[in-house]
């Protein structure tokens, strides 16, 4: 538990006592305090239905989407309420990841790595464009399969390229973090392992924060992890420390598949 | 005696087997059946108007407008085919059918948009119900209302105007309800993507799902149109009909299945009167065939 309260110095994120409730009453997370520590890859995972994607959707207000849903709690960005922040500002901070690939499918290749900016209404000179499209998706090690096919329309890639496409569209935006939803959970080994790949190389210049429900995943890629258990941090702390010796009961039946 | 009893087995299974192989050719035969008597209206339908029609339909009949009586009858009584066509008709329902879209198709797509966003709200669930009325409301009632609140109180007289408003009615609910199904098919995930990228709302409808829809608002305006493309009632009581041809919104205006309608009323032009519906049997089946198409090539 001392992880939990421990003020962390160079904390990226710094959550505290969040609670996200769908409808009054009904809390999909009960107050969770935590900090993110910078350049590192966070994992967050649990049981199906423990509240991991509706903290992770709070970290970028995507919960604003839905009126119903109430956020309480305060999260800082380096230091800064989000809620404070235009959205604009916060998602260009913070990019996030879906457990589906979801590319914009009446844009091509280029145009999704891109969309960020084209949406947004930000111009950019030719020179800029191609040079943000050709460092993104080297980022993410698909610039040599698709450099030649960037004007075809996104969704003809391959599930694990569209994911990648996905996470390109994200880095374009240079975030300082970036949230990835169970990034791997709809595709096939070859691809999981890519992606798995990439995020410990991305880890040097973004901080990650991954939800997963995949314990091998969190303990293959992960240094920090999170277990969630009924919307409560039950415990947070280094992964391999958590994986070797788990200081809460209920971290321990789950890392031993008591219960899933 | 074990050699028997398998024997028997074989037997009860092979009774069974012929039960259901009868059981089940009679109810294919009856599948059959049924569709061929399904189909054989429209088979019956598109036979009798090609083999009656297709002596009118020449190039005239595309570029004349409509002879009058007298021009009718001379030609009839020298065996001639009638002189003229249907271009007052023609022009008329492109007119009109443009005008009743131009007012349909943006405010039906943004009444479609707040009903797929708002969907559970009181209000919109209002809207909705309304919509579904809407559709039921008798064509003819329609175009009373249009000669009361356009006829009389805006142009004065019968008018184009009159006859699109009237159509625009109807395409209304036709063009909202496709709109938020088209809407709902859109996976919520390119709509968060957009959201996660800081997106404004706004740009989400206009850049993303309006876009990324597109097949399906398209189909629903072609279908909305072969809809009313055919609508006679509320026309008699805005458009009117006219002999010239008119692109005045404010002067009467003809439309094909007007025409039809003039045609059965003059026994001097009765051959127009299959060729004209052979006309607007073809557009209704062609902007039912180009729905379709664009259905299966969609792929979202």
């Amino acid at each position: 538990m001392s992880e939990i309260n421990v003020q962390i110095k160079d904390a990226v994120l710094e959550i505290k006592n969040v609670s996200v409730a769908y409808n009054k009453g009904i809390y999909a997370v009960t107050n969770v305090s935590a900090a993110i520590r910078r350049n590192k890859v966070t994992a967050i995972m649990g049981p199906s239905g423990c509240g991991k994607s509706t903290l992770l959707r709070a970290l970028n207000r995507m919960h604003d989407l839905y009126p119903n849903i109430i956020t309480e709690g305060q999260i800082l960005l380096n230091e800064v309420d989000i809620t404070k922040m235009s959205t604009i500002m916060l998602r260009r901070k913070i990019g996030m990841v879906f457990q589906r690939p979801n590319p914009f499918p009446t844009m091509s290749i280029a145009d999704n790595v891109i969309a960020g900016y084209k949406l947004n209404g930000i111009s950019l000179h030719k020179s800029e464009k191609e040079e943000i499209i050709e460092k993104s998706l080297r980022d993410v090690a698909l610039w040599k399969e698709v450099k030649d096919s960037l004007s075809q329309k996104g969704t003809f890639l391959s599930g694990g390229q569209q994911q990648r496409l996905c996470i390109a569209r994200a880095l374009a935006f240079q975030p300082e973090v970036i949230l990835l939803d169970e990034p791997t959970s709809a595709l096939d080994p070859i691809s999981t392992k890519k992606i798995e790949e990439l995020l410990t190389e991305l880890k040097e210049k973004y901080s990650i924060i991954l939800v997963t429900h995949n314990m091998s995943q969190a303990a293959r890629i992960s240094d920090y992890s999170m277990f969630m258990y009924l919307g409560e941090l039950v415990e947070y702390g280094k992964t391999k420390e958590m994986f070797i010796n788990p200081k809460d009961q209920r971290t321990d039946e789950y890392l031993t598949g008591k219960f899933s | 005696m074990e050699s028997i009893l398998i024997a028997k087995k074989e037997i009860t299974n092979f009774f069974k087997w012929d039960v259901r192989f009868i059981k089940d050719k009679i109810f294919t035969g009856f599948i059959i059946l049924f569709s061929l008597i399904t189909i054989s209206p429209i088979v019956l339908i598109i036979s009798k108007l090609i083999s009656m029609g297709y002596k009118q339909l020449n190039f005239s009949f595309f570029i004349e407008t409509a002879p009058n009586t007298y021009q009718a009858m001379l030609a009839k009584e020298a065996g001639n085919i009638i002189p003229g066509g249907i271009l007052n008709g023609i022009t008329g329902t492109i007119f009109m059918v443009f005008l009743a879209s131009l007012m349909a198709i943006p405010i039906g797509i943004l009444i479609g948009i707040f009903l797929y966003e708002n969907g559970t709200k009181r209000y919109a669930k209002i809207v909705k119900d309304i919509t579904d009325i809407l559709q039921g409301v008798p064509s003819i009632v329609l175009g009373l209302i249009s000669y009361f609140w356009v006829v009389k109180y805006i142009t004065n007289g019968f008018s184009a105007l009159a006859g699109s408003f009237a159509l625009f009615i109807m395409m209304l609910p036709l063009i909202i309800r496709s709109t938020e199904e088209t809407f709902k098919m859109i996976p919520v995930s390119i709509k968060e993507a957009g959201f996660a990228l800081g997106v404004p709302y706004h740009k989400i409808i206009f850049r993303i799902l309006i876009p990324s829809g597109l097949s399906g608002l398209i189909t629903g305006i072609l279908l909305s149109i072969s809809r009313v493309i055919g609508e006679t009632a509320p026309l008699m009581l805005t458009a009117l009909g006219s002999m010239a041809v008119n692109l005045d919104i404010e002067k009467p205006t003809s439309a094909i299945p007007l025409l039809i309608w003039e045609f059965y009323n003059d026994p001097n032009m009765v051959d127009l009167i299959w060729a004209s519906s052979l006309l607007l049997m073809i557009l209704v089946l062609g902007l039912n065939l180009i729905s379709k198409m664009i259905i299966s090539k969609r792929n979202l």
